[in-house]
């Protein structure tokens, strides 16, 4: 096992950079991220690749640059103003590009933060819906999972929360207008949606990650292609940027080990 | 202009059991908590919740309060989910209406704009239109041809927010970063009622923050309720921030039943100063037992 003491690339650190690619291409958008490889992914993002992207607080403003994790609030350089009401002002304009978190996402993905279980009386009360319905259908989003297992991936989620493609087709052109699931990041591989009729498909396992693995932690049938990529390396600028600026107390190996 | 200072009794006195009640804040931040706390030392029962939902929800749900629950979320932010409503979810015993968190707002903003629904594409493709039947689509009467969600105005019997400063007549100053929905939750009420950190004279609200941090205006005021630590445990940002050592005992309380007998004695069965008092010593008993482990 490499950790990053020994100079070696953590799994951490592969969805870090897995995650920041979820940004790579869309310019002058807010981007905002659940979960700390999300969070480090979009911070990456802005630093390297993206330089147009605009990040939150977490609280209630945009800010300048890319501050890192548990930055003190003083430290931060604010840009504007963005209160949750004005947040669902950039929502519905679809200037917004999302990682949120699932508790259970499924072959189309369909994300489920509500509730495990019937409705009327749920095994587990989850957070809620959030904005999860809205934010699907209005812009780009993305999930981070980094608890990879059968019980997360399965083939049907309990409550529709995000909308996936056989949801959003199914609800109409109003649904699938503005609806882009780009990507899944999970602790052990990448997957995207680029199969004919909308079937997550496994885009790229993490180094050190078999597709066996994959297969065997998934609980609905996984497009697997021939030839599967691996995660791409984190570049060096990219590597210094995580352990030294971002992220030098190593937060990222809690939540993933590698 | 009229003086709209009430005392909690007398604000609690203004509802009735049955009502739907719109709280504001959002999850565990600036909760009118000292109104809630009121409303669980009333006989009111038989209540509908209508909630970004944070304790607020929670402390209602385990008084056996809330019939039905409106909400797009219950969270305590730092403690992702509330256990008593968990409770209550799990064992069926109040009825959810989960909705989308922008079409809360869109309901908020009907009910106050006095239409009966807003459209919106939020909704669309999701269980939100599943598990709440009644709601309908609607189809753009233009060219588009677009069908999209009428969200119906969640209109509301009576709301409470809960601010940093607020004048006499009504008149409410936030200086916390964020005002949420505050005033779509007043706006959207029949009874509007705002408590408050400090009752000031109107010329201090002015004096005490840029003009956008007077964002509630006395047109959307019925009653003005002063209850410092208000908010408590909930943020209340410049005054204070969240309570995290007491938010956690809560949660650790609502986990056996013996130790929410022994919180509820101790902090619900007592009236807001004694509320006050208490919660202060149970500040100063985690301290010394913190400074003691240190010193071990």
């Amino acid at each position: 096992m490499t950790d990053s003491t020994d100079g070696g690339i953590t799994r951490a650190e592969y969805c870090a950079v897995a995650c920041a690619e979820v940004f790579r291409g869309d310019g002058e958008v807010m981007a905002s991220a659940f979960g700390t490889a999300p969070a480090l992914g979009a911070r990456l993002a802005r630093l390297t690749f993206a330089p147009d992207l605009v990040l939150t607080d977490g609280d209630a403003a945009l800010v300048d640059g890319a501050p890192p994790l548990g930055a003190s609030p003083a430290s931060l350089v604010l840009e504007s103003h963005m209160p949750y009401r004005r947040v669902f002002d950039v929502v519905w304009s679809g200037r917004r590009n999302l990682i949120m978190m699932a508790s259970q996402i499924d072959r189309t993905g369909n994300q489920n933060i509500s509730a495990i279980g019937p409705w009327a009386r749920p095994k587990a009360q989850l957070i809620g819906v959030r904005g999860a319905p809205g934010n699907t259908v209005n812009h780009t989003t993305s999930y981070w999972v980094p608890n990879h297992s059968t019980r997360s991936f399965v083939e049907q989620v309990d409550v529709v929360s995000g909308v996936g493609y056989a949801r959003a087709a199914a609800a109409g052109p109003s649904a699938t207008k503005y609806h882009e699931i780009r990507f899944v990041v999970s602790n052990l591989g990448v997957f995207d949606f680029a199969t004919p009729d909308r079937s997550m498909r496994l885009a790229s396992v993490h180094p050190g990650v078999t597709v066996d693995e994959v297969v065997e932690a998934t609980g609905f049938a996984l497009v697997v292609p021939d030839d599967v990529a691996q995660t791409r390396d984190p570049t060096p600028e990219e590597l210094e940027l995580l352990r030294t600026v971002l992220d030098p107390r190593g937060l990222r190996d809690r939540e993933v080990k590698s | 202009m009229a003086d709209k200072r009430l005392t909690l009794d007398e604000f609690v006195a203004e509802l009735d059991s049955g009502m739907t009640i719109g709280i504001g804040g959002w999850g565990s931040r600036r909760k009118p908590m000292a109104a809630v706390r009121a409303i669980l030392r009333s006989d009111l029962t038989d209540l509908t919740v209508v909630s970004y939902g944070g304790p607020d929800v929670g402390l209602l749900a385990a008084a056996g309060k809330v019939a039905t629950a409106v909400y797009p979320f219950v969270t305590l932010d730092s403690i992702p989910t509330d256990p008593h409503f968990k409770t209550a979810r799990q064992s069926g015993t109040l009825e959810a209406v989960e909705y989308d968190e922008g079409m809360f707002y869109l309901g908020l903003l009907a009910a106050s704009q006095r239409v009966p629904f807003l459209p919106t594409r939020s909704g669309l493709g999701s269980d939100v239109l599943e598990v709440n039947p009644s709601l309908r689509t609607v189809r753009s009467p233009y060219d588009d041809g677009e069908e999209l969600v009428a969200m119906p105005a969640l209109t509301l019997d009576a709301a409470v927010i809960h601010v940093n400063r607020a004048d006499a007549a009504g008149s409410g100053q936030i200086l916390g970063p964020d005002p949420f929905f505050d005033e779509l939750f007043l706006g959207a009420a029949a009874r509007r009622f705002v408590t408050t950190e400090q009752v000031v004279a109107t010329d201090e609200l002015a004096a005490g923050g840029p003009l956008q941090s007077l964002c509630i205006s006395r047109l959307l005021t019925d009653g003005v309720v002063e209850t410092p630590g208000g908010a408590h445990f909930t943020a209340c940002v410049p005054d204070y921030g969240r309570d995290e050592g007491f938010q956690r005992e809560y949660v650790a309380a609502a986990g056996d039943p013996d130790a929410w007998a022994a919180f509820r004695e101790r902090f619900l069965a007592v009236d807001e100063t004694g509320y006050q008092v208490a919660t202060r010593e149970a500040a100063d008993e985690r301290a010394a037992a913190r400074a003691a482990k240190e010193g071990a």
